[in-house]
Order: C-alpha cells, then structure tokens, then sequence
C-alpha cells in the first residue's frame, strides 16, 4: 500500500481530477507551459504512445481524447460523414477552435484508419504543429519487429531532440524509464486495490484519477494516486450489493463519466476495464540499465496489453487476456461497450465473445458514443445483467 | 478494397468481340474452376487481400490465390450480397462494421459457394498481407478462428510521412524472409525458389507497363477508355489471382492494342450500352464504387456524357503510374515497396496531391468522391481531401455516399440528383470562365 499520505480526503482528490476533466481549455496545461521559456507540450491520442520520450525531452505529454459530452461539436462534423466514430470529429474541434493552439507536436498511434488518416488531416490543418503517425510492429520477434521498433523510436527521439534544440540523451531516457515504472507500478496497485475493494474505489473515480495523469506531469500524477490510494484505503465507503464486472471495448472514444456512473449505480462494479490504457500499456518495469530504446522495445513486445489494434499471433491466446482480466480481478461478468462505427473494438467482439462461452463467462453488449446523453436503456441492460449474475451465483 | 469483375456483369455487344474481355472472362473462370476443383485436384490455397497481393511470392509455392475481397464484389455484384451482410449480422456482427468482412462472412455461413455456383476451398493458409487497412487484421483473424488453418503476418508500415524509408524496407523483407517464406514453405512443402519468383517478377513488369499505357491514354480528349468503371475491368488480372503470369501479360497486350485503336480512331470509352455518346465531363473520382448496383451508378454517368479519366480506386492494389514496377533485380525489396505504396497505405496528403495532379495533367472538369460507408480506409478524411484538391486545382468537387456491397445504402435518386447539381456547377463555371475570357 502506498505511504505518502498527505491527508486529502478522496473526495477533494477526485474534485481536482475532475476540474482538469472538465476542463477543455487544458488551463492545467497551458500554465506548466507558461512557467518556463522553452518548454514544450506533445499531444497524443488513444492507444499508446511512449511518454518515455516526451518526457526526456523535457516536454509535456499531454493526451487527447475527444470531446466528452461537453464540447459543442460545430466544425468538426463538417470533416467526417455520419458513420464515422465521435472521437475524430471532436479532437478536430479541439483543433480548430483554438483550444490546442499551445500544443507544438501531436502523436497518432496506430490504432485503426480513422487515427491513421487523422495524422494526415492534421498535417494538412496544422502544418506548424510537429505531426507524427506513430507506427508500431505487428510482429513480436526482436529481431525483426523490435529492431523496426527501435528504429521508429530512434525517430521520435531525434525528432524531439530536434524539437526541443538539443539531442536527448540516453541517462534522461533511463530516468524517464523510471519515472513511468513508478508511475504504472502506482496504476497497477490502484487497479489490484480496486478489484479487491470496488466500494472504495468507484469506478468512476479511479478513471478520472487516472485521466489526471494524461494532463499533468507524471511526477504529480504519480503523487495525486498515491494520496487517492492513501484516502481511499482509510476512508470507509457504503459497500452495496453489485456483481463485478470487466469493461472492455472502451480503449478510445471515451464513454462518457455518466456511463461509468450509470454502471455501478445499476448494480454492476467495475473491477476491470481497458480504459487509458496507455497508462498502463507496459504490463512490467522497463529495466533502467542497458540500452533504453531496446529496452522499450522490448517491453512492448513481450510485456504489453492486448487490445484489437494488436495482431494475436496465436490463435489459442485470442482473448485469453479478457478471460485472465476476469479471474484476475475476481469479475463474475463482462460489459462490452464499444463506440458507435468503431470497426476495430465491433470486429473484436464477436470473437472476445466467443472466448467468454467457451470459459463460460457471461456478458452484455451495448454501444455508446462520447457524447450519448441517455442513460436509461444502458442502466437497464446492466440492472438486468447484475439480477441475472447475482441469481447464477445464488443458484 | 477490391476489383476484379467478371466481364459477365460487364459490357455487353462489345464484350464479345474484344479479345481482352474474352481473354479476361476465360481467366476468370478458369481460376474460379480450379480454386473450386482444388479439394480434388490436392492443390492448396492461400487467401490474401489485394492491396499487399503477393501474387508471385504465393505462386513460387504452387499455391492458389484467393481473395476474398473480390468473392464479395462477386456477390455484390450478382447481389447476394445483401443477404450475406444480413446472415452475419444476424450472427453477431455489428451493422457499424465493414460490409466486405461480413459479406464474406455471410457466404461462408451459407456454404461459401463461388461465382461458378461450386463450394470455394477452405484455405490452406491466411496471408494475412497488414497494407493499408486495420480491417484486414480483424477480418484474417475472424476466418482464422473458423478454419482454424495458418496465418501469417506481413504488416506494411503506412507512410504517415509521406516517403518510404529504409527501416520499413528492411523490416518488410525481413518478415518475408524469417517468416512469411519459412511458413509458406512449411505449409506447401515447395522449397522457395529466387529465381523463380525473379521470372514471375520480370513477367508483372511487362503487364504493369501495359496496363499503365491503358490508364494514361485517358490523358487524350475524348478519352478511350472510363478510368473507373471500365477501369474496374482492367486492373482485375493485375490486381487479382494473374500478377506475374503469361496470361496477364496477353490479357493487357490486347488489351492495349484495342484502347490503342480507340485512341487512333478518336472514339470515347465502351459501356455496357455501347459506344459512350460525346463526352461532355471529364471526371476524377475518389473512393470505390458500388458494387450491388453496379451498371445502374455507371449509366447515371455515361447517361450525362460524363467520363471518369482517372480514379484512385485503381490504385488500391498498386501504383504503377508514377514509374513503379516490380523489379526482378532485387526481388524481397521490390515486394516490399510494392505493399508500401499501394493507394491506401499513402498519407492524406500524399493522396490529395496524388489527386490534385490527376486533375491537372487529365485536364479534368473535377473531383468526385464516392464515400463508402464501409471503408475507414478510404473514407476518413475524404470531406477535408474534397476541400484541399478544390482549393488546389480551383476545380469543383462533389461528393456522394454508398457502399461497397450493402444495397442498404444505395440510393439512386440521391445519387442521382447530387450528379445532376453537379454537372450543372460545371456548366456554370465553364460559362464563368468563358464570360471571363
Ligand atoms: S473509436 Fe474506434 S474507429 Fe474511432 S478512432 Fe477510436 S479506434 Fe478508431
Ligand atoms: S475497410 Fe475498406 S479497405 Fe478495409 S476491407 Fe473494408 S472495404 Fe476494404
């Protein structure tokens, strides 16, 4: 359990974490910008990029995930037809509306074509802004995908050096290592906390504590879990009667906090989820010696989640993770939400669901969008999953 | 994405007089009777998808090429595929998703019969080639978890900044050499051969020539030949099951021989009525067609007197126009580059300037693009290429929207009207230029 205590309550920890959601100007930001000349701010979107290297350069990472239900989508419709994904179209209004203009690089991981042709959009929109699509192997051998991946974050790291008006040298790679070990060491306990106690860490609290840590330094995010550890492990919670579930689907467009909400107040608790992953994309500490670029590469490769947007080699491993997630965390069910038109998380399910009847896992599915407002039809598909878990497990 | 149609559906009294067209049905349903003769005859199949096709590198192993991309514009076209994209929907399938995928599904679960009416093999490998879609990864894994047969990766970096770099190079023909030849070995039992797949190689050069001679004689006034849905026709062989064979190579020699003569005779492009009348609007079109009401889309151009004089749709299975051609000289390397560069593995700014300049050097009226609901690939960002490529080329532009094989979102009178509007624009600007001339 972690010992920094400084007395905050839960509440007051989730209150500050909930400012820098609702905040779209990204003030919190922009005023780490403003505290020095030179300093620099790098935005990236789902699903994982290496902040290692932001950070070595000195600069902000700063994630970009849409709009929520809260932006007031104007331009941003007029980039994308009706059957493409929210998320796009209101990281776009970000863009347009100003509200990025402190922002001097964007990063597009490879997730799926729609992030892939945002990169280029972005180019063409923003052309003083550095844009990178952020390309990662799809084949795990090190001398074959780890050595292209070395090279692609080779890339990154000149570019940034570049960027920033000097090279980044190894040693603040391996301290930047060692500041994000900690800080997925921190996530990873606040996610074993909350699998064993879900009534002290609601779910809804645990996201936006993590969503802090795509806004502020690490070093402070770190901190901010650390005394939400600390809160949430003295303070006592109403315990009620949920089942526990795994959230899966969630890895991009974001569902919106009312639904995460709406799921536990219908009976169902969170226990597991694949939300921000990229605060804990590597599922082990990165060794801080030897060669760091290696090093994350070999990380990425051999100890890191498995979501749509990776190629699972082995057919007998597909889905096992959901599964592993669902024992792991002690879950009696799983909750698909996927976004609307999200091809890789819709093409991912059957096959996820699949994996769950064979392990005799049961599971609801549902679709969301970041900016869906009504709850009811949601909160009456979980009510009804958590009835039914409950009555399989009394039986 | 996909191409290859059988000249069947195609034009009509002339199909039967070109040699081209009967060279190309013959092909067609020659490959159609041996994929589905293979149970008997022990030959095995590889399936792959077209942008990334390596028709020579399966051929080195005595496999059979297999696309399910094209299966679905099979079924488009011969409209089943409306019940298909329903059975897999109807098994799970969210609507939201790619209609390709789901109506390959849907035909597997109805007994996956072919074009020729016989049951298409199960495959004996997935070569799942990553180039320049996501779905392909989802799709490969779907068949994988029913035939539970061998897939191989072969992933494609996109060209996100515009240019291929060595570190994707060498990654691709590592992968080619550590792990797609191994496998492809293993499964075949055919140990690779260089030199042969050197021949094959050399043998796509010379159809790839040919083939872009027939794409550049749109650049002539009238043009011989509809970029887009003649050209459908044309890339089928390339594109498909024939890159790298004898066949292909006799296919777009004749070929080039009769749009040649069109050429010389100043005649427009041949449709599935005959002769075009005069051409009136010279077009570029983004995106793929559709496909379940295929003639239907093409006459509400010919109709107009509107030719397509160039198209990025044929482009998704390889660039050939900007000087590419496989190259037997250094055979892994030019496999590689040929995946990278395909249409849809380019950036967004690469392809608006890809079509910026189609616009210009085929002296087009302007831009067309059909968006498909299907395909992020295409789609995502076609709203902000129309708006680049107008303000480049100060060319109008327009766009309309269907889908590859979902006759759901196929609606004529909107097609239709949006045309209309558009060719009137035209009309207006020309008149604006020529009152301001
Ligand atoms: S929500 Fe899905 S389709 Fe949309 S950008 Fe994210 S991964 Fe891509
Ligand atoms: S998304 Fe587009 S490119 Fe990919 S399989 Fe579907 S139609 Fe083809």
């Amino acid at each position: 359990m972690a010992t920094s205590l400084n007395g905050s309550s839960a509440a007051s920890i989730v209150a500050r974490a909930q400012g820098l959601f609702d905040d779209l100007s990204f003030t919190a930001a922009r005023a780490w910008k403003a505290a020095e000349p030179g300093r620099k701010v790098i935005g990236y979107m789902p699903i994982y990029v290496p902040r290692e290297i932001i950070h070595a350069a000195g600069m902000l990472p700063l994630g970009i995930l849409g709009g929520g239900d809260q932006l007031e989508v104007i331009h941003g419709d007029a980039y994308y037809q009706s059957y493409i994904c929210r998320i796009p179209r209101s990281t776009i209004e970000l863009g347009v509306s100003g509200r990025l203009d402190f922002v001097d690089g964007m990063l597009f991981p490879s997730i799926c074509d729609v992030i892939r042709n945002l990169s280029g959009m972005w180019k063409m929109m923003f052309p003083n802004v550095y844009v990178r699509y952020f390309d990662v192997p799809q084949n795990y051998k090190d001398g074959i995908g780890g050595n292209y991946y070395v090279s692609e974050l080779s890339e990154l790291v000149e570019a940034l050096g570049t960027l920033r008006g000097k090279p980044i040298s190894d040693d603040e790679l391996r301290h930047s290592i060692a500041v994000y070990n900690e800080n997925r060491r921190l996530v990873r306990e606040l996610y074993s906390f909350r699998a064993q106690r879900p009534w002290q860490a609601p779910a809804a609290e645990v996201y936006l504590v993590l969503r802090a840590g795509l806004v502020l330094p690490v070093e402070e995010h770190s901190a901010l879990v650390r005394d939400y550890l600390a809160a949430a492990e003295r303070e006592e919670r109403p315990r009620r009667d949920n089942c526990r579930v795994v959230l899966t689907g969630v890895f991009c467009e974001q569902p919106p906090l009312n639904l995460i909400k709406s799921l536990e107040l219908s009976g169902c608790y969170v226990v597991d989820d694949d939300l921000l992953l990229v605060t804990r994309w590597l599922t082990a500490d990165v060794p801080t010696s030897g060669n760091p670029l290696q090093e994350l590469a070999s990380a990425f490769l051999h100890h890191s989640e498995s979501t749509a947007a990776k190629y699972e080699p082995d057919l007998k491993e597909k889905g096992q993770h959901l599964v592993r997630a669902v024992r792991r965390s002690g879950a009696e069910g799983v909750i698909f939400a996927c976004p609307s038109f999200c091809d890789p998380a819709l093409l991912e399910r059957p096959m996820l669901q699949h994996v769950l009847k064979d392990a005799d896992i049961p599971y609801i599915a549902f679709k969301y969008a970041e900016n869906s407002g009504q709850m009811q039809p949601i909160r009456e598909q979980a009510g009804t999953f958590a009835d039914s878990i409950k009555l399989w497990s009394g039986a | 994405m996909t191409v290859i149609v059988t000249p069947k559906a195609g034009p009509a009294k002339q199909v039967v007089k070109d040699d081209s067209m009967l060279k190309q049905k013959e092909m067609m349903a020659a490959h159609y009777e041996r994929l589905t003769n293979a149970p008997e005859t022990g030959e095995k199949v590889a399936s792959t998808f077209v942008p990334g096709n390596l028709n020579e590198l399966i051929k080195c192993f005595d496999l059979l090429n297999n696309l399910p991309e094209v299966n679905a514009i099979q079924s488009g076209l011969r409209r089943q595929s409306g019940s298909y994209v329903l059975e897999a929907e109807k098994i799970g399938h969210s609507e939201d998703v790619c209609t390709y995928v789901k109506s390959d599904i849907g035909m597997m679960a109805k007994g996956n019969i072919g074009p020729n009416g016989k049951r298409l093999p199960d495959p004996d490998v997935l070569l799942l080639s990553y180039t320049g879609c996501f779905t392909f990864m989802k799709w490969f894994e779907l068949l994988r978890e029913q035939y539970k047969c061998e897939t191989i990766m072969l992933h494609t970096p996109y060209m996100g900044d515009g240019k291929i770099t060595k570190n994707m190079i060498e990654y691709m023909v590592k992968q080619l050499k550590e792990e797609v030849i191994p496998k492809l070995e293993r499964i075949s039992g055919v140990k690779f051969d260089i030199d042969r797949l050197r021949e094959y190689l050399k043998k796509s050069a010379v159809a790839e020539d040919d083939l872009v001679r027939v794409l550049q004689s749109a650049k002539s006034k009238p043009s011989p030949i509809d970029a887009y849905f003649g050209g459908i026709y044309y890339i089928g062989p390339i594109f498909g099951a024939f890159r790298g064979t004898d066949d292909a190579i006799d296919y777009y020699k004749f070929l080039r021989a009769e749009v040649e003569e069109r050429l010389a005779n100043g005649q427009g492009p041949v449709t599935p009525d005959g002769d075009m009348g005069q051409e009136k609007y010279r077009l570029v079109v983004e995106g793929p067609p559709n496909y379940t009401n295929f003639r239907q889309f093409w006459k509400m151009f010919y109709d107009e007197g509107a030719v397509v004089v160039a198209s990025s749709y044929t482009k998704v299975g390889g660039v050939y126009d900007f000087g590419f051609r496989h190259d037997p000289d250094k055979p892994l390397e030019t496999l590689a580059e040929y995946c990278l560069g395909v249409y849809t593995n380019r950036s967004l700014p690469m392809r608006v300037d890809m079509l910026s300049n189609y616009i210009d050097e085929y002296a087009a009226d302007g831009l067309l693009i059909n968006s498909i609901k299907s395909c992020n690939s295409f789609s995502a960002g076609q709203l902000l290429i129309m708006r680049e490529v107008e303000k480049r080329t100060g060319k109008p532009a327009a766009f309309i929207e269907s889908d590859l094989v979902d006759p759901r979102y196929f609606s004529a009178a909107n097609i239709k009207n949006r045309l209309e509007s558009y060719f009137q624009m035209i009309e207006q600007r020309r008149a604006g230029a020529r009152a301001a001339a």
